[in-house]
């Protein structure tokens, strides 16, 4: 028989109690049960980056996460940034530079390009690159990624 | 895929893990940073009865410099390594290594025990551990016990652990000033895991440690290359390479392997800082 565990934990600022079975990973937990399918499942090992989402102030492979791990926690998916104003100006800047054509790996792209520029690091090219290594794109050629996230960090220095 | 299905526990205490762990009828595997071990699932590679996740121990989370040695607990996360200063100023081996871990997603949530349990033959932590001299702190049932890191890696996944033993701390020796570091690596995409790379301590004109990682069955110390480096210099280390065990992988066949470990140490050495 499935094994299920209780878990409760805050999702974009809703609290969520739901019992879950163990072997479900947090991004089929959010997408399958909780409709929230923003977060998108690419290769399910890690590699991809697709399922990046934020889960207690830090960026994580909801692939690579048990969803009762995620027990007590606080978790972010694109669908809370969309309403928030941090997340608004990096949609923003990823709307204006094209940094997105199919979409596919935008939300993981999003919660990495947050923890970079929330952590207050430079606009340096190579460093942004290096940062989102862990995220495939297969349209963009990343070039438009990085206009994005240096146009957001020019934005903050002048704020 | 999917991982297939499994009793999970969370236990509260190293003694409560433990207990939990030597129920060998389960198939209890201790549970990590999960970066290597859920993957593996997906993969249906592994297939553990009970998966005891050892995240809720703190006792194992964080690090202290104390008499000359860095003591770190071993659920402590890369991203924690590389944000630390006591690290920064003690091992600034970590500093040049811990960047070609994986991602940075990846080292939000891997662990240094973890890596040390695994022992990936591609992985760095293992060959950072031999060139730096760390010892490897277990727990089980039975008591306490620490053993070098040269003695702890055995085989390909092959470690000095016992079943329902887990490894508690890495110990590692704070820098004294007269060391210096290097650290090189070829993979095929940033954070791949690395074809050949090669981690350097040097103590002087006479001394250094040089360790290997992603070229055999584990990662390994090139003690013949030291001896070299001591008579002849860098061209000499590099010529004393052909009695290491080159294995060829996916990646690169052992002959391959055996040229850029050469150049991995040239460039390590070329790089000390």
């Amino acid at each position: 028989m499935t094994q299920t565990q209780t878990i409760s934990l805050t999702i974009n600022g809703e609290a969520v109690t739901a019992t879950v079975p163990v072997r479900s990973n947090l991004v089929d937990f959010l997408r399958n049960d909780l409709g929230l399918t923003g977060s998108h499942v690419g290769c399910e090992h890690g590699v991809c980056g697709a399922c990046t989402l934020e889960v207690d102030g830090a960026m994580i492979r909801g692939c690579l996460m048990l969803a009762v791990q995620a027990d007590g926690a606080t978790v972010t998916t694109v669908e809370g940034l969309a309403d928030s104003p941090r997340g608004q100006a990096l949609r923003d800047a990823f709307h204006r530079r094209n940094a997105l054509q199919c979409g596919y790996c935008t939300p993981g792209m999003l919660a990495s390009a947050l923890e970079y520029v929330e952590a207050g690091r430079p606009a340096d090219r190579a460093a942004i690159r290096e940062h989102i290594s862990g995220n495939y794109c297969r349209c963009t050629g990343y070039q438009a990624v990085v206009d994005a996230i240096c146009d957001l960090i020019g934005q903050g220095a002048k704020a | 895929m999917k991982a297939p299905d499994f009793v999970y526990v969370r236990p509260g205490s190293i003694a409560e893990a433990l207990a939990l762990l030597a129920d060998t009828d389960a198939d209890a595997t201790p549970l990590a940073g999960g970066q290597s071990l859920m993957p593996m699932m997906n993969f249906r590679v592994a297939a553990p009865g009970k998966l005891v996740d050892l995240n809720g121990l703190a006792e194992l989370r964080g690090l202290r410099v104390e008499n000359g040695m860095v003591r770190i607990g071993a659920m402590t996360r890369y991203a924690e390594l590389l944000a630390s200063d006591d690290i920064r100023e003690n091992i600034p081996l970590f500093g040049l290594a811990l960047p070609h871990v994986a991602h940075a997603a990846i080292r939000n949530r891997g662990t240094i025990g973890g890596s040390v349990a695994l022992a990936d033959p591609a992985a760095e932590i293992p060959a950072l551990l031999l060139v730096l001299e760390a010892e490897i702190h277990m727990q089980g049932l039975a008591g306490t016990r620490a053993i070098a890191a040269e003695d702890f890696f055995l085989g390909l996944y092959e470690t000095a652990l016992q079943e329902g033993e887990i490894v508690t701390e890495i110990v590692v020796p704070a820098r004294k000033t007269t060391e210096q570091f290097g650290f090189y690596e070829f993979a095929r995409r940033h954070g791949d895991y690395a074809m050949a790379g090669v981690a350097l301590k040097v103590g002087g004109p006479d001394h250094c440690r040089i360790g290997f990682f992603g070229v055999a069955d584990r990662a390994i110390r090139a003690t013949r290359a030291e001896v070299a480096y001591r008579d002849g210099g860098v061209p000499a280390a590099m010529a004393a390479l052909d009695d290491l065990p080159f294995d060829g992988d996916l990646n690169a066949a052992a002959k391959t392997k055996r040229h850029l470990a050469g150049i991995a140490l040239k460039r390590a050495f070329e790089g000390i800082s």
